[in-house]
């Protein structure tokens, strides 16, 4: 799970304020749905990535409550308007607690 | 007066597919445009007319997932194979790196010849069971399980460095008992259903399995990413769940039917470019 | 080519060109879950207004597993800004499907990959910072194709 570093892109890490950065992120995890059985009809527990959180600077930008329903591998992609230059802070957390975390630096001029 | 009776019973069939057919095509859903992009068979006698690759039966959303390197949850498995490829295991302290050094180099083109002949076993080997062979002899390391995340993983790695070039395989000499072995498995009705790959694969490809669009049933992208499995699949696997689904005994992963099987899918794809690790349905 | 298929065959795709017709106009077979009370109680008890939400989605679903999904909102007034953006669908066993937070910074816009158990209206509600709500409903369908593979 989070033995594989998650995949995050920016396609430009240095804007002038106002302009638009994208980010994917793309993190590997199962995100068992609570819904299937085992081979012995035992249901399996869910166990999925239940939040996903992305700060600049400490400040939020963007995240998402996920459901059973995200699929597993959670993709995401969004855009935001960085205010000022700095780190860009992800988190995911599954739950059972586990934090998956990455950090992107930015640069605004 | 039977025969024109059945012949009439098909007939209706037919038409009623035919109808079928037709509402689905006017429903306005597009189907995926795979006419146009097949590559010319290597021989006269080839069994298909042209040779296209799975890709091209699968929706522009699927593909775009295949397109962009990012995106493609396959990845990870290149990531870790990648790992895997220089971490020492077993007795002899060795990793894959200590004997081949730079797998972008050394292993360019190897997944693109795969099954190939062991003149030590006596018998064509494919990229798994090649993987095995170097850990046991070389590296004294136990084997990977198939369907193992390592496994899977390594043989996507190695298989990866040949992306681009053209599916071919060796089919001649030794290899040609296995070939035939093979293509004779590739007609053979299976199961409940009683449907060999070719009823499907060959006779059917570009119509409507239900609700599935059914592709030529190539090779060239395994391990793949199955969005319905959300995880790669080895082509064995595959195989298994094809003929399971005929309400058939699968042949056992890395058996010499399945290997034997693996060769003549690799023949039937040849000039196709590798693709893993490509994305399917 | 009728010569060269045999009856299995033309029976084999025959009648599953349609099951497959029949079953592409048929609504979804699984009685609906709660995601009426899940938008209820996502909008206060306010009733969202359709439009101005784009919701993305193939028209026909590669696999119900892995479902290409986007959201966006056209920009909205001067000073206001999207909150939150929530998707249900209501034929899956849990209506809720993902909440999108958005913050002053964010373009209302993002896409993930969802899981569809089967044909029917996904929707997707957006909160405004205003108070007001929009909506968007697009059908998919979503099959289990081939042999049951």
């Amino acid at each position: 799970m989070a033995e594989f570093k998650p995949r995050i892109r920016l396609d430009k890490k240095e804007v002038k304020k106002g302009e638009t950065v994208d980010v994917k992120t793309l993190v590997s995890h199962i995100m068992e749905t609570g819904f299937r059985h085992d081979p012995d009809g035992k249901l399996i527990p869910r166990m999925i990535i239940n939040t996903f959180t992305s700060e600049l600077n400490g400040k939020f930008v963007f995240g998402c409550d996920l459901e059973s329903a995200v699929s597993a591998n959670p993709y995401f992609e969004f855009k935001f308007k960085p205010e000022e230059s700095g780190t860009l802070k992800f988190t995911w957390i599954d739950d059972e607690g586990v934090r998956i975390e990455a950090t992107e630096t930015i640069t605004v001029t | 007066m039977s025969l024109r009776l059945a012949f009439c019973g098909i007939l209706l069939l037919a038409i009623a597919a035919g109808a079928a057919g037709l509402a689905f095509g006017e429903s306005g859903l597009e189907h995926p445009r795979w006419q146009g992009h097949g590559i010319a068979p290597p021989a006269k006698d080839f069994p298909l007319p042209e040779i296209v690759s799975g890709y091209w039966f699968r929706t522009k959303e699927t593909q775009a997932i295949q397109d962009d390197d990012f995106n493609n949850p396959g990845f990870f498995a290149i990531e870790q194979g990648e790992e895997l490829w220089s971490k020492p295991d077993g007795a002899a302290g060795k990793s894959c790196a200590s004997c081949h050094q730079d797998a972008a180099a050394t292993m360019k083109g190897v997944g693109a010849a795969m099954p190939k002949w062991s003149a030590k076993l006596e018998k064509p080997v494919n990229l798994e069971q090649q993987i095995n062979i170097c850990r046991g002899e070389r590296m004294q390391a136990a084997p990977w399980e198939f369907g193992s995340a390592e496994l899977t993983a390594m043989t996507t790695y190695v298989r990866f460095q040949s992306r681009g070039m053209p599916v071919n395989v060796r089919i001649d000499g030794p290899m040609a008992p296995w070939f035939d072995r093979g293509k004779e498995l590739y007609h053979t009705r299976n199961g409940q259903l009683d449907l060999a790959c070719a009823n499907c694969h060959e006779r059917n490809y570009g119509k409507y399995l239900r609700a599935d669009f059914l592709s030529q049933g190539q090779s060239n992208g395994f391990p793949v990413y199955r969005l319905r499995e959300q995880r790669l699949v080895p082509l064995h696997e595959r195989m298994e769940g094809c003929i399971f689904d005929v309400r058939g005994i699968p042949y056992p992963p890395l058996s010499d039917e399945a290997v034997a099987l693996e060769l003549y899918l690799a023949w039937r794809g040849t000039g196709l470019p590798v693709e893993t690790p490509a994305v399917r349905n | 080519m009728w010569e060269s298929m045999s009856r299995r065959e033309v029976l084999n795709v025959g009648a599953g060109a349609v099951a497959a017709g029949v079953g592409l106009t048929a609504g979804p077979a699984r009685a609906l879950n709660d995601y009426a009370e899940q938008i209820k109680k996502f909008t206060g008890g306010k009733t969202p207004v359709e439009g101005r939400v784009k919701l993305d989605l193939p028209e026909l679903a590669e696999n119900g597993n892995t479902v290409p999904l986007s959201v966006a909102v056209e920009a909205p007034m001067a000073g206001v800004h999207v909150e939150e953006i929530l998707v249900v669908a209501p034929a899956n066993p849990n209506a809720r499907v993902i909440r999108f937070r958005f913050s002053p910074m964010s373009v209302p816009e993002a896409s993930t990959r969802i899981r569809l158990a089967e044909t029917q209206n996904v929707i997707a509600v957006a909160k405004l910072s205003d108070g007001t709500f929009l909506q968007a409903t697009r059908q998919i369908k979503v099959t289990i194709g081939g042999c049951g593979g």
